[in-house]
């Protein structure tokens, strides 16, 4: 079972402070252990000497509470774990951004549940409301908490290829989340947006303006970052992986492309979709760009031979294993895709 | 064991087992491996022919555990040469979770040379992936492997299919270079095609699509049938096929791809073997 609790590493700075509730060492004070409700119901199967309701549960209305740190003033993480989507929960960084008037999340999980978690946290931090839920693409560890936002004054975000990508995958997102949630659930657990970014678009939080740029295929055909210029943030969803290895589930070309181009926004530190939450730029993506370079450049000189897929995924880029987590589970399949994208090269 | 005083070593076996059975329901393993086969598949595609489970007549080759759902590399070993007197004469693939079970059918010729094959195949979730040799005598075997497919981000449905589009139609064949008269030649054929199912989720997106996929592919060599090929929206997008075939004279390799549109696409490709040999394989 897991803690959760609210921890904040840097103080507040002054136009965020409001609606923070303080503890006593300056930092926010930490909230009741609760248990998810899933859990919950397992750990009553399991082990009947639990009991049935969590004092305090029913007084916030929260079944669970992210644990969230504040990487920059007013950008709020809730770091993610390696491991496998639908293995796991909490496997994405997600988190948000607190504006004047109301709050921006960026992603919100791989369930429901986590966007609850984290639309707890959010009322622990800010009393202002949640006005626009922005996905950074089409992942299930990303997006399948949206349907914990929907409610009034919420605007979904996300790249113009959105719906369609979403169309085109949900089934089996949906058939996924019902395993690994053991619970049923309708197709409007996909949540699509509501507002559709094709090339660039601001978004305005109250004297924190955010700035959202789609891109071509990359990691996914649906990649979105958020720069919050005031704090010199680029939140870059799975354009950039730190520890975790990188995942191809579109185009490595288009990928280390736009790469070229994010190394030259002037960020103080990104948020990166998987690894530590917040790190310096430009050389927190340096290990992304050089895996995918790798894996670029063997896979073409493989292709001069006439060797095929299998024996690829075998034999190319072991040179970068023991330098990421994951590697085994995603290793594989990213030379598949590089591999597949590749060979129509001319 | 008594009724009435359960301990709590007894408790933690209950729950084990509610553990279990949680994971049971969620990937399901061995037990089903063949659930739908028999109870529908191989009546649906093979009736009540005798059918006898063996690797030696063809051997596939998959991998353990899909990283990839959309992009399964497949290969399939015939264990016999294609000669006239005997030959394997068509490969049925079938991948039983899959939502259209028939990646495909593949007909082969003594032209040939070897029946070997190498294909892309979408894995739904956990499932029996079976070839199914039929010989020119009209036996049939069958070579299965059980693949689990895992989740993560990857769907069946590969999602950049923009590019694909872009190049509708495109294909690409490689030849190996040691290019023999009469030696089974290592072919590989590459068509640039989405292959989609339509979208099922269209009340999400309002998006509607129908479906789009390669239903056949005919391949001769100086006018007579290498491979033929009737396929389904189980094969990768990018359908790609890796083949043999006998080059008794220099002629051109000829590829025909037909979709459930009713798009065309022709490829072709000049043989030219520079080393004259005995038109009877060597080996």
């Amino acid at each position: 079972m897991t803690n959760f609790s609210v921890r904040v590493v840097k103080p507040l700075s002054v136009p965020f402070r409001t609606g923070v509730r303080r503890g006593p060492n300056g930092g926010l004070r930490s909230a009741t252990t609760f248990y998810g409700a899933w859990c919950l119901m397992i750990s009553l199967l399991l082990a009947p000497a639990v009991p049935a309701a969590e004092p305090g549960a029913a007084n916030t209305g929260c079944a669970a509470m992210a644990e969230v740190t504040e990487i920059a003033p007013g950008n709020f993480v809730r770091p993610g774990r390696d491991v496998v989507v639908f293995e796991g929960s909490g496997v994405a960084n997600i988190g948000f951004i607190i504006g004047e008037t109301c709050v921006a999340v960026i992603d919100t999980g791989g369930s429901e549940a986590e966007g609850y978690a984290l639309d707890c946290a959010i009322r622990t931090v800010t009393s202002r409301p949640v006005c626009y839920v922005i996905n950074t693409h089409v992942h299930p560890d990303h997006l399948l908490g949206n349907a914990a936002f929907q409610r009034e004054g919420v605007t979904f975000i996300g790249h113009s290829g959105l719906p369609q990508a979403l169309a085109l995958v949900g089934t089996t997102y949906l058939q996924r989340a019902r395993a690994y949630e053991g619970r049923p659930l309708s197709p409007g657990y996909l949540v699509p947006p509501t507002q559709t970014v094709t090339a660039e678009a601001r978004i305005d939080l109250g004297r924190r303006e955010l700035r959202l740029v789609a891109y071509r295929s990359a990691h996914s055909a649906t990649d979105l970052t958020v720069w919050d210029a005031s704090t010199a943030t680029l939140w870059t969803g799975d354009l950039i992986f730190v520890g975790h290895v990188p995942v191809i589930a579109a185009s490595l070309l288009g990928w280390l492309e736009v790469l070229d181009k994010l190394s030259g926004v002037p960020a103080r530190q990104i948020v990166p979709g998987h690894g530590q939450p917040a790190v310096p730029w430009p050389e927190a993506g340096s290990d992304t760009q050089r895996y995918l370079l790798i894996l670029r450049d063997e896979i073409r000189t493989w292709l001069k031979g006439r060797e095929d897929l299998a024996d690829a995924q075998a034999q190319i880029g072991y040179s970068e294993k023991g330098k990421w987590s994951l590697f085994e589970q995603y290793h594989r399949r990213n030379v598949a895709a590089a591999f597949a994208e590749l060979e129509w090269e001319d | 064991m008594q009724r009435g005083t359960h301990t709590g070593r007894q408790y933690t076996a209950v729950g084990a087992f509610i553990v279990l059975l949680l994971q049971a329901a969620a990937c399901p393993a061995g037990s089903d491996q063949n659930s739908r086969w028999r109870t529908q598949l191989q009546e649906q595609y093979f009736q009540d022919r005798p059918l006898i489970e063996s690797d030696e007549i063809i051997e596939l080759e998959a991998p353990d555990r899909a990283e990839d759902a959309a992009i399964v590399p497949l290969r399939i070993k015939a264990k016999i040469p294609q000669t006239d007197a005997r030959y394997i004469k068509t490969i049925t693939l079938i991948i039983d979770k899959n939502p259209a079970p028939l990646a495909g059918r593949f007909h082969f010729t003594p032209m040939s040379g070897r029946a070997d094959l190498a294909l892309r195949v979408r894995v739904n979730e956990y499932t029996s992936i079976r070839a199914i040799a039929e010989t020119s005598d009209g036996k049939l075997y069958m070579s299965r492997r059980f693949v689990k497919a895992s989740g993560g981000c990857s769907a069946p449905i590969g999602t950049n299919l923009d590019a694909a589009m872009q190049r509708l139609g495109k294909i690409k064949v490689r030849v190996h270079d040691e290019q023999m008269l009469g030696t089974p030649l290592l072919t590989q054929l590459g068509v640039s095609h989405p292959n989609i199912t339509g979208m099922q989720m269209d009340q999400l997106s309002r998006l509607y699509s129908p479906a789009h996929f390669v239903q056949s592919i005919k391949i001769t060599f100086a006018g007579e049938l290498v491979l033929s090929a009737e396929t389904d929206i189980s094969v990768s997008e990018n359908p790609n096929l890796r083949f043999y075939f006998v080059p008794h004279k220099p002629g051109e390799l000829r590829a025909e791809v037909l979709d459930n549109r009713g798009m065309r696409f022709n490829h072709s490709y000049t043989v030219a073997p520079d080393q004259p040999s005995p038109p009877i394989a060597s080996k």
